[in-house]
């Protein structure tokens, strides 16, 4: 009886041909199943990185191919002062941008997760500024932030508040705030949404029973609420501080890096030198330079994403 | 521990009338369970005693004092959830002293009956476990050692072992029980399980679309329902119900089937000759007769349970259940001869279902 069990195994591999092994071959299978995805990926992110990167070891200008001169960009970006202007200022508009856009989205999906009127309108309402095109709202605020026609001014000054017209973009930190401003408006939607995709897991038998054990509201936010969105906070943040540290087309249509570098971003500025300014190496040793906070990003991201104790079945 | 009374209570979801003038009872240290079919409002009862939902109408007290308007946290009371309500993200003994951290109580006391507790339920072995890592019956234990570690008035459990397989419910069931009997703390449970309802309750409260239809302790509802809704929900496989007339000669009382055999009752039966009824018997309260006695009945299916035997017949186009001790093997289609003990037999009105009195 038992040899009549294990037979059928034998006969079933021998009878088909090297195509039909093949076939049966599980780390075959799932190469050939990863096959496309790998090209996309071939052709459309790992050529334009490696160009880049080649490109910042090139002394590549529009209309001439350069040659390659080794670390000389770097060095260069070493010693530029609006090069390390733009670090800072990335750096201050992703962080101050991020904690906003994690607050005041929190607090919205929290809101927008209670039964309040006119719901599912209110929802509607808080996509529009993910809907409306960056650049179509980057002009709106442009005109917000104008020195003679800023709405903000206008109302300040009916109010009696002010009495001269605040130069928004015109004044170095003024504008650093304005286009954080923008940016924060325009990132909410996405994080308050997702948050609230998360808010709406929890089970609201959850609640009750804290209620029941004693919790007050804040409790319940403290005790349930925020330890259970943790992972989607992570997921939702990791990718909000990715879009706001490569962000781009705010800057470009509100400042265009001005006053004075004064708003310039890592890819404003990098834009800025390799394009209009016609030295493509430079520009792409600045984007190259990204890349390292960016790995930073992920690194921190992978680590706060990872599954926790009480996520998983069990431990083995 | 704590007597619940409930006045006139009613509930309001909009313009929709669920809970409609419920007024209970319930002493102190009582197990009382609120049965009834699916939708009759036992959970939003529940609830309202809970203090998750307002209180439309009416009254409810706890240990004497009126708790309308008190928050559920006041209530002292402790609530055991149909799908546990387990925090995910805690261990099982974070989620047993969760309620004594927010009350701020010192880590010695809440060691001490957590561990209490977990001795009781045998949870000492998994206080480090999360929820996940559990058996659904293992939850079910977490989820009433976080009632019993608060040590409230009143616990309160909707359909707690709803989720399980048959051998764990009864298993649980025992389970709670013996724990009321050792904490004697007031408990009102929530099921629409007869059978749990039977074996667990002090008294059983049978509700039907809002309203109290029938309380009394189990065997008073077996022997005595007020009528024929209680009758049929009370009892397992539920009672058998064969329209008929009162026939009254001298001092013969008898109901006559639709198909003209007439069961003798006993003499103080209570109906009017010619009143339509509705004749109630219990499956176990049915006799195999031989020869011309009892009525004609036409064998359905027989299942075998190996204890006892289940036949499933028909009587004049009714479908009637019966229960033998002994082990028959009867073909479908034969017929065999049944005979109702009158005694233990109920006569409802057809009009409106209310037993007539005897
Ligand atoms: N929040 C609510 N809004 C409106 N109607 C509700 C709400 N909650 C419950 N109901 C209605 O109240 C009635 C009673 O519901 P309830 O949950 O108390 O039933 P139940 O007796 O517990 O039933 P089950 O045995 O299925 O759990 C149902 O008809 C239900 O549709
Ligand atoms: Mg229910």
């Amino acid at each position: 009886m038992h040899a009549a069990v294990k037979e059928p195994a034998v006969p079933r591999g021998s009878g088909l041909g090297a195509l039909g092994r093949l076939s049966n071959n599980v780390t075959f299978l799932g190469l050939l199943f990863m096959l496309p995805a790998a090209a996309l990926l071939l052709v459309f992110l790992t050529y334009p990185l490696g160009l880049g990167m080649w490109l910042g070891l090139t002394d590549t200008k529009i209309g001439r191919s350069g040659e390659f001169i080794g670390l000389e960009n770097y060095q260069a970006l070493w010693d530029d002062d609006v090069f390390w202007l733009s670090v800072r200022t990335t750096i201050l508009y992703t962080s101050v941008a991020s904690f906003f856009k994690f607050v005041l989205g929190l607090w919205l999906a929290l809101l927008l997760n209670q039964n309040i009127a006119f719901k599912s309108f209110m929802r509607a309402i808080l996509l529009l500024p993910w809907i409306v095109p960056t650049t179509l709202s980057a002009i709106a605020f442009w005109w917000i932030y104008d020195s003679q026609f800023s709405i903000i001014s206008w109302a300040l000054t009916k109010m009696g508040l002010i009495h001269g017209y605040i130069d928004f973009l015109g004044d170095g930190w003024n504008a650093r705030w304005s286009v954080i401003a923008a940016n924060v408006w325009r990132g909410i939607p996405f994080v308050a949404i997702s948050l609230l995709a998360g808010l709406q897991t929890i089970s609201p038998s959850l609640y009750e029973a804290a209620t029941i054990d004693g919790a007050s509201p804040w409790q319940n936010f403290r005790f349930i609420t925020y330890p259970l969105l943790t992972p989607i906070i992570a997921i939702v943040m990791t990718f909000s501080v990715l879009f706001t540290f490569t962000d781009f087309q705010l800057i470009y249509v509100i400042t265009r890096g001005g006053p004075v570098n004064y708003t310039h971003l890592m890819a404003t500025l990098s834009f800025q030198r390799a394009i209009p300014g016609g030295n493509l190496a430079e520009g792409a040793a600045i984007a190259m330079a990204m890349v390292p906070f960016l790995i930073g990003a992920i690194l921190i991201s992978f680590f706060g994403l990872q599954r926790r104790a009480w996520q998983q079945g069990s431990k083995d | 521990m704590a007597s619940v009374s409930i006045q006139q209570t009613q509930k309001y979801f909009g313009q929709t009338h669920i809970i409609k003038g419920v007024s209970i009872d319930i002493a102190d240290g009582e197990f009382c369970v609120l049965v009834g079919p699916s939708g009759c409002g036992k959970s939003t009862l529940l609830r309202m005693i809970a203090g998750l939902e307002e209180i439309s109408g009416g009254q409810i007290s706890i240990g004497g004092k009126v708790v309308n308007n008190m928050p559920p946290k006041e209530r002292d009371i402790a609530m055991v959830f149909q799908n546990y309500a387990l925090y995910p993200h805690m261990t099982v003994r974070d989620n047993m002293a969760f309620s004594l951290m927010l009350a701020k109580r010192e880590k010695s006391v809440i060691d001490e009956r957590v561990g209490k507790a977990a001795g009781i339920l045998g949870l000492n072995q998994l206080l480090d476990r999360y929820p996940r890592q559990l058996s659904g019956g293992q939850r079910q234990r977490v989820a009433m050692g976080r009632a019993i570690v608060r040590d409230p008035q009143v616990f309160l459990f909707d359909e707690p072992l709803s989720n399980l397989d048959a051998k764990l419910r009864v298993q649980m069931r025992t389970e709670i029980k013996e724990l009321h009997q050792r904490l004697k703390t007031t408990s009102i449970y929530v099921t629409h399980d007869q059978i749990e309802a039977m074996t667990m309750a002090d008294k059983i409260v049978v509700m039907r679309d809002g309203l109290v239809e029938q309380i009394g302790t189990p065997l008073e509802l077996y022997d005595n329902p007020a009528n024929q809704f209680v009758a049929g929900f009370i009892g397992s496989p539920s009672m058998n119900f064969l329209p008929g007339t009162v026939m009254r000669s001298g001092g013969n009382v008898g109901v006559q089937l639709s198909d003209g055999v007439v069961l003798q009752m006993p003499s103080g039966t209570a109906g009017a000759d010619g009143q339509k009824v509705i004749f109630g018997t219990r499956p176990e309260h049915v006799e195999l007769v031989g020869g011309s006695e009892g009525v004609a009945a036409e064998v359905v299916v027989v299942e075998p349970t190996g204890a006892d035997t289940q036949v499933y017949s028909k009587i004049s186009g009714t479908e009637v259940t019966t229960i033998f001790r002994e082990r028959h093997d009867f073909k479908p289609g034969s017929t065999i001869r049944l005979r109702p003990d009158p005694t233990r037999a109920h006569l409802f009105d057809a009009a409106n279902g209310n037993r007539l009195a005897a």
